[in-house]
């Protein structure tokens, strides 16, 4: 039995909307999530996909036990998330991008001595895991800072302390590395992977940026308009998609269009150029032609979107054999 | 001018859209203004010259009070807590080089939800009022015409009084505290604790040369023709002068604070 | 039961400390507030030199009143703190941070933000109620009737500010329809209810039972017979409407959350 088993899972909400020309605002059913299929294994990393609006959250706040489904079954670490809520919150951590569970007005330590006396850890084993997520984390010198002096990075790396504190079998991260900067988001990565290794966290990140993906998950699961489109590796989910990545050349002076094997170009503008190719080839022998044939000023690599990818995905023709079909 | 009047319609309609929250609060203010009728109607029935006011007096006074708390916001609020928000944040300072002036652009968004709040809480509940009390209504148009001069005035005096506290802002941290303090001088003053004729000999002549004298008591004793004559002129003189002193000393303190801003660079 | 209040008392301390990291917020909040709250009773005492009594009760009567209802919504307010705020929880995303924690979640509705500037509430009804005692002639059941008072009269408003604020589960518009049971229950109750007509008695006797927070008990303390005539055991039935309205308060709240948990807005 897997630690997380989902299967035919629906939530339907009722929205009061106004329908053109009528007066009163009619009640429709929206399906947020349907027909939801999938388990994760104990020590998993899986990246939990796809557009805004898509149903990403609706379905971690089924599998924490906040919303109630509407239809289907979910057992997360053997239990109903919706009927053993409380119990189950001792066995999870959930981390929400943009809002903090700490104390805004008082050091780190208050906000990680508070979570340790409500969720009644062991007080030895608190304090291990606390030298060891402040050390790993580089946390040391800020716990007696407010929090409200902590930059974004800091801050969520004491929100992920503070749902670490408790040993969770599971961890959400919903967005972890939104508005972060290049550093903070490698730390964070690397800090999460090695959670992963060395103590068997299962985790489970919604996020936007395919990069989060790459550095951590081995599986994605893509979703959209509430339905499961995707369950799979990153490397088929490009391929799939046929998504591209784009080379961006600053040449040192104006040129003609480039021509370079592999890439096709799509854009000029003055000495800047784009060139796109598939975005599971390698991007080097392409550098490489470029630095050789052409006076390169700057070159820099753009990596495709979820949205870009998942349009992709969208708009090939139906009749096409897809990958791996999902479900 | 256009600007003006454009920036007090904006106002209008972004609180027209809590279409709940005013039912809500006009039923509140209904809740209250029952409570307070049947005191007030024991008091005058046992004592039926308090103040100078007779029974019907008092309860139309109530129904003028529940009418008056939102429209010149007694509790607070309005424009200038939205200043106060913009000074903690650093988004003043695009208010200041704006070349529209801050308090005429302040003053109009706020008479604009002032006159919002008149038409919805404070019509609904003297209605009701009306309807529950027998209540006592100026038979002059000329009255009418004063006092529809006299609620601008008033809201204006509010408004000077509000915007000084959300000025400290520039100077303090937090902000809480002196508009703390002020609805708490304008709850007591403005007579809707009490009505200001009944309270006892100087602290009522202190209250009546107050600002907040002018929120409700000196309207309400035009409304229900305490003053007549150059009386009303007086009163609003006394409120059209209190306008200008709170405005002048609006735009002293903004005066200082902008030179403070240049200073420090924001 | 016992957890849940332990971890109610560890939340709000540390709120507590959070709200000490701004002393001179916090000490004119406080003094604000105790200011803001005795203005009721300075109200009562200007109506009171122009009468001698209002409703056939004197001054130090109505105090009694007038700090019984007080004690009872300070002690509400202190404990159940910003469940006013429901509605800005749900909009913030606070309340599904809360429900991932392993305390029930009616615990960290109400300890959060606890601002312990409300003690001063609790202190400005306290003098007034302690002045007002001096005049009452004490005896052993009217002790236990007033401390029996004091805890229904909390009870009451903390299932107030608790049912009212469940509306905001289904509407974010209606916090001032709350203020007007709340705070409109504690104005109604700070004068004799011989001031109002009998049906308005009646109804806040039988339909909305708020006469309970401290009119009938009052009268048996001050040895007071009731003015409509009503029957005299009402004067000891302040625990039971207590009850009524903590049973009422839990259900909204279930209901409240059953209605959350399956449409998350």
């Amino acid at each position: 039995m897997s630690l997380i088993e989902v299967s035919e899972l629906r939530r339907t909400f009722t929205v009061r909307r106004r329908v053109d020309g009528a007066r009163r605002k009619q009640r429709t059913e929206v399906e947020a999530v349907r027909d939801l299929t999938f388990a994760i294994d104990a020590g998993e990393m899986v990246g939990y996909i796809g557009p805004n609006g898509a149903g990403k959250s609706t379905t971690v706040k089924m599998l924490t036990g906040i919303l109630v489904p509407t239809s289907g079954r979910i057992s997360v670490a053997g239990v109903d998330p919706s009927r053993h809520r409380t119990a189950l919150a001792r066995r999870i951590g959930v981390v929400f991008g943009q809002r903090t569970s700490l104390w805004w007005d008082l050091p780190l330590h208050d906000s990680f001595d508070l979570l340790h006396k409500i969720y009644r850890t062991d007080p030895a084993r608190h304090r291990t895991n606390l030298a060891e997520f402040v050390e790993l984390l580089d946390l040391g010198d800020l716990l007696d800072t407010p929090v409200r002096q902590l930059s974004l990075g800091q801050r969520m790396r004491g929100d992920i302390v503070a749902a670490l504190l408790h040993d969770p079998e599971i961890l959400y991260l919903d967005e972890p590395t939104i508005g972060l900067d290049v550093v903070s988001k490698g730390r964070l990565r690397e800090f999460l992977r090695a959670l992963n290794r060395d103590r068997g966290t299962t985790l489970m990140l919604t996020t936007h940026d395919l990069q989060d993906i790459e550095a951590l998950c081995d599986r994605v699961i893509v979703i959209d308009h509430g339905t499961q489109v995707y369950d799979g590796t990153l490397a088929g989910l490009h391929e799939q998609g046929g998504s591209r990545r784009t080379v961006v050349v600053d040449l040192v002076d104006e040129a003609p269009p480039i021509e370079v094997a592999g890439a096709v170009t799509r854009r000029v503008e003055g000495p800047r150029q784009w060139l796109s190719f598939p975005a599971d080839a390698s991007a080097a022998p392409i550098v490489a032609a470029l630095a050789t044939s052409y006076d390169v000023a700057d070159l820099s690599i753009q990596e495709p979107d979820i949205e870009e990818v998942i349009r992709q995905l969208y708009s090939r023709p139906p009749s096409e054999p897809s990958g791996r079909p999902s479900g | 001018m256009p600007l003006h009047v454009a920036v007090a319609t904006r106002a209008f309609k972004r609180y027209s859209t809590y279409v709940g929250a005013t039912l809500a609060g006009i039923f509140t203010n209904c809740v209250f203004g029952v409570i307070l009728c049947f005191v007030y109607l024991e008091v005058w029935g046992a004592n039926p010259d308090a103040g100078g006011y007779d029974a019907s007096d008092a309860v139309t006074y109530v129904w003028l009070g529940q009418a008056m708390i939102m429209t010149v916001a007694v509790w607070g609020g309005g424009s200038p807590d939205d200043l106060a928000e913009r000074i903690r944040s650093g988004d003043v300072v695009i208010d200041l080089y704006r070349p529209v002036g801050i308090l005429g652009w302040y003053l109009s968004a706020d008479l604009g939800r002032a006159a919002y709040h008149l038409l919805t809480r404070g019509l609904a509940p003297t209605v009701v009022g009306g309807l529950l009390f027998d209540l006592r209504y100026p038979a002059d148009p000329l009255t009418w015409l004063v006092l529809l001069a006299a609620v601008p005035v008033a809201v204006t005096v509010s408004f000077g009084l509000r915007m000084l506290a959300s000025l400290t802002a520039f100077w303090l941290l937090d902000d809480v505290g002196p508009r703390m303090l002020l609805g708490f001088a304008a709850l007591f003053f403005s007579g809707l604790t009490v009505p200001l004729v009944i309270l006892p000999g100087g602290l009522r002549e202190l209250a009546m040369a107050l600002p907040w004298a002018t929120f409700l008591q000196v309207p309400a004793d035009i409304w229900l023709g305490k003053r007549t004559g150059l009386e009303v002129v007086e009163g609003l003189a006394f409120m059209g002068g209190w306008a200008v002193v709170l405005l002048a000393a609006c735009a002293w303190v903004l005066h200082r604070a902008e030179r403070r801003v240049v200073v420090q660079g924001g | 039961m016992a957890d849940a209040v332990v971890d109610y008392c560890r939340i709000a301390s540390l709120w507590v400390r959070a709200s000490m990291a701004y002393p001179a917020s916090f000490w004119m909040m406080a003094v604000g507030s105790f200011l803001m709250t005795g203005l009721d009773f300075v109200a009562i005492w200007v109506l009171l030199r122009n009468v001698d009594d209002l409703g056939g009760f004197s001054l130090t009567e109505i105090g009694f009143l007038y700090g019984a209802t007080g004690l009872g919504i300070a002690f509400a307010d202190l404990c159940v703190g910003r469940v006013e705020r429901l509605g800005q929880m749900i909009r913030t995303g606070r309340l599904d941070t809360m429900m991932t924690k392993p305390v029930p979640l009616l615990v960290q509705v109400c300890a959060d933000e606890f601002a312990p500037r409300r003690f001063a509430r609790v202190l400005q009804s306290s003098l007034v109620f302690v002045w007002a005692a001096t005049y009452v002639d004490w005896t052993l059941p009217r002790a236990l009737v007033a401390v029996e008072m004091v805890v229904s009269g909390s009870v009451i408003f903390f299932s107030l500010f608790v049912g009212l604020a469940c509306v905001q589960f289904w509407t974010a518009d209606s916090t001032e329809v709350a203020n007007a049971f709340t705070y409109g229950g504690n104005q109604v109750t700070q004068f004799p209810m011989s001031v109002f007509p009998q049906e308005i008695v009646k109804a806040l006797t039988f339909v909305l039972p708020i006469a309970f927070v401290n009119w009938y008990p009052a009268l048996f303390i001050l040895g007071r017979d009731d003015p409509f005539g009503l029957p005299e055991w009402l004067q000891l039935a302040s625990p039971v409407a207590a009850a009524l309205f903590l049973g009422a308060a839990a259900l909204a709240w279930r209901v409240g959350v059953r209605h959350y948990r399956s449409t998350g807005s």
